[in-house]
């Protein structure tokens, strides 16, 4: 059942180091565009990694990276670079601790409609406190982070992440979360602990997001609260995981790379039209895609595996 | 290990394609090659209605007297122009994104500016970097005089939120040795940048001016109903409102609907839009608002028939004319410098004079010099008042006339 096989934490890292070199020969352009896939990539493998296996659909994926998008306006021009990014993914993991101690034992419809409540609450009480106490609500951020950094940066989170998910899918604990995902009443007569292993995955996803959103903040220059949390972000995450399919690791970051690439292309030949393309291409995920991509390929693939089964069955039946 | 192949293959080719979409390097300009003029605005989203009324019309406009004359001249020579237009959705992120195809991938020689001060900064760093001219009537920030050092193509026309504010309360001190208005001030702002900023120097300038600001709120972007607010100030007879566009309608129907009636009352951004004076009609005339023209002006007169004639809307009594007249000068100069070698214009646009449609206008300061930014509603547009110092000052009628009866 659990694999020690080295070959995909390899994997990962070859892959990473090619993709490191894409800087050297792509246009800025290409950059950018990358940049936006990995970012998406990053939020959406975070965003499976609790929600695969607890079931638990999180509309506050845009609380965390804001809050990392705010943590760079404050401290970023007082602290060197590291030190923020580690400011940014304890505060995230702060927050989504407090959250979570709160809201992890309500059932799934009411934690969806909490964490849509969070995000705006949150942003409210920022500009609140903008409003009243800086009596500016905009920040500006002006670090000199190229491109090319936050694209190796956004590069490394990923890989960081995904090998953190191989080794906890090989964990005691990863193997905890899939019992209590499939019921968590029986996992709590094996003497699970359901809230214990909640918790720790969530924090643990929101340190993720707030990271990715401290690594983008360099590239907007200005922010405030409308920007930063911008709830449409959670949507789009919870979109893509969907597409790809949660029930592998390598389903959210999928849906997240075929997404990037439809919002480009529907961006660049529909501008006019764009929402409503998207509005179409969403409908027809749902109705052909229950499952997500990574579903519908293992569904063709076992098929085919049984094909040739049944084939020659029949050829044995006729001699 | 199935997985991690499969994983590799779909990472692989997801940024592998990314490569493949190709790079067109700059070429010199040909004869006969099309001018690529390139944009990313709100075509959807909250930004939408800002940039559908103060800046994409006169993008359209000025492209489509271009072409009339035969295209854009450069070198002596006119050639034609090809447009590109992308939706940013309202969203930093895919500005960002949409003004670096805009640069790298269509290869534009002419960049123009996206809507709205946040926007506006988002791709700021890309325009200076790329070398591009960023001029634009929609980003008022007090930072202004630090970015044009820091980025000298950029142009940020409206200058800063201060000098919108200041003006509102020199009117507002004109009135009061009128005999019109007293001490007494009641100011209200929305909880967004443009409010905050605007109230923040606007509660220093009546301090300056020895006001008395009896009321002073601020309230969550989205509000509709100010029914509680007006009953607070009912006797108040100097009023402002730093207010968006929403807001600015609310208020001004619900002023009508509980018939406050002060003698002097400001309303915020959306006052000088076409949609509010087609809505409350000639109601709203004598109510102070953002922006002014110089009606008194034949070229403003010019301007605001052919805006109407070609996009078949009415143009803002506010940015429109701004945002027009730094392209007419970007127009110009290229033609003076016969090059689109974007540090060459700019350098022009900022050593040159220019035939505008708001009259002769020098850019040296990179802002719009001796623009109207308070006015009075007037016939559907605003006939500018102040700062004072601005040529071609309208007449500032006192007090507001009182609402009709509903």
């Amino acid at each position: 059942m659990i694999s020690r096989s080295p070959t995909p934490y390899v994997g990962i890292l070859a892959v990473a180091g090619t993709l490191a070199l894409l800087p050297l020969y792509a246009s800025s352009y290409q950059l950018a565009f990358a940049i936006g896939l990995l970012n998406f990539a990053v939020l959406a493998t975070a965003w499976g990694l609790f929600s695969g296996p607890t079931r638990y659909v999180s509309l506050a994926s845009v609380v965390f990276f804001g809050i990392g998008s705010y943590t760079v306006a404050i401290v970023g021009e007082v602290m060197p670079w590291p030190a923020v990014l580690l400011v940014a993914a304890l505060i995230g993991g702060a927050v989504a601790l407090v959250v979570g101690l709160a809201t992890l034992r309500l059932a799934g419809i009411y934690f969806v409609i909490f964490t849509f409540g969070l995000s705006e609450m949150v942003r409210q009480l920022v500009t609140w406190y903008e409003v009243n106490v800086t009596l500016s609500i905009g920040r500006y951020i002006f670090l000199d982070i190229t491109q090319t950094q936050i694209f190796w940066q956004l590069l490394a989170l990923l890989a960081i992440v995904m090998l953190g998910a191989v080794a906890l899918q090989r964990s005691r604990l990863g193997f905890a979360l899939r019992v209590i995902g499939g019921d968590e009443t029986m996992a709590r007569h094996f003497g699970l602990n359901p809230t214990f292993a909640k918790l720790a995955l969530f924090v643990a996803s929101s340190m993720i997001m707030a990271l990715a959103g401290a690594i983008m903040a360099p590239r907007w220059t200005y922010i405030d609260p409308a920007i930063a949390f911008n709830i449409t972000l959670s949507f789009q995450v919870v979109i893509m995981a969907l597409l790809g399919g949660m029930h592998r690791i390598y389903g959210p970051m999928l849906g997240a790379i075929l997404m990037t690439f439809l919002f480009e292309a529907l961006s660049n030949h529909f501008p006019q039209a764009f929402s409503l393309m998207l509005g179409l291409v969403f409908i027809v995920i749902v109705y052909l895609l229950p499952n997500g991509i990574v579903g519908r390929l293992e569904e063709g693939l076992a098929r085919t595996r049984r094909k040739p089964a049944t084939a020659s069955a029949k050829v044995g039946e006729r001699t | 290990m199935k997985l991690t192949r499969r994983q590799t293959m779909a990472s692989l080719a997801g940024l592998g394609v990314a490569p493949m979409l190709g790079l067109r390097p700059k070429k010199a300009l040909a004869s006969g090659a099309p001018v690529k003029i390139g944009y990313a605005i709100s075509l959807t989203g909250p930004n939408a209605g800002g940039a559908g009324t103060t800046i994409l019309p006169n993008y359209h406009l000025w492209v489509h007297e271009m072409r009339e004359k035969g295209g854009i001249l450069v070198n002596g020579e006119r050639h034609p122009i090809e447009v590109i237009e992308y939706d940013d959705r309202s969203n930093s992120e895919e500005a960002v994104r949409a003004v670096e195809r805009l640069i790298n991938q269509d290869g534009v020689d002419i960049l123009l500016a996206p809507w709205g001060t946040a926007m506006n900064l988002a791709v700021g760093p890309l325009f200076d970097r790329n070398g591009f001219i960023q001029a634009t009537s929609t980003a008022i920030t007090d930072r202004a005089p630090d970015l044009i050092q820091r980025w000298p193509g950029f142009f940020p026309l409206s200058g800063t939120a201060a000098s919108w504010a200041t003006p509102v309360v020199e009117l507002m001190n004109e009135a009061r040795e009128a005999g019109h208005i007293d001490d007494d001030v009641a100011m209200i702002s929305v909880a967004d940048a443009f409010g905050i900023d605007l109230a923040g120097a606007a509660r220093r300038a009546f301090g300056e001016y020895g006001f008395n600001l009896v009321y002073d709120r601020t309230y969550p972007v989205g509000t509709q109903d100010f029914s509680s607010i007006l009953a607070e100030i009912r006797n108040v007879k100097a009023f402002a409102s730093f207010s968006y566009p929403p807001d600015t309608v609310a208020i001004t129907d619900n002023a009508q609907l509980h018939d406050f009636n002060p003698n002097v009352m400001y309303v915020g951004i959306g006052g000088a839009f076409p949609m509010f004076t087609d809505r409350f009609g000639e109601s709203v005339d004598t109510v102070l608002t953002h922006g002014g023209l110089n009606m008194a002006d034949e070229r403003t007169r010019d301007y605001l028939a052919r805006h109407e004639e070609v996009t078949g809307r009415r143009a803002d009594s506010a940015g429109s004319i701004v945002m027009y007249a730094a392209l007419q000068a970007m127009e110009q100069a290229i033609e003076r410098t016969g090059t689109l070698d974007n540090s060459v214009i700019a350098e022009e646009m900022k050593t040159g004079t220019f035939d505008t449609a708001l009259g002769e206008i020098s850019l040296a300061s990179q802002m719009m010099p001796d623009i109207f930014k308070v006015g009075q509603i007037r016939d559907g547009y605003v006939v500018g008042l102040g700062p004072q110092d601005v040529p071609g000052r309208g007449e500032f009628i006192m007090p507001k006339q009182p609402w009709p009866a509903r």
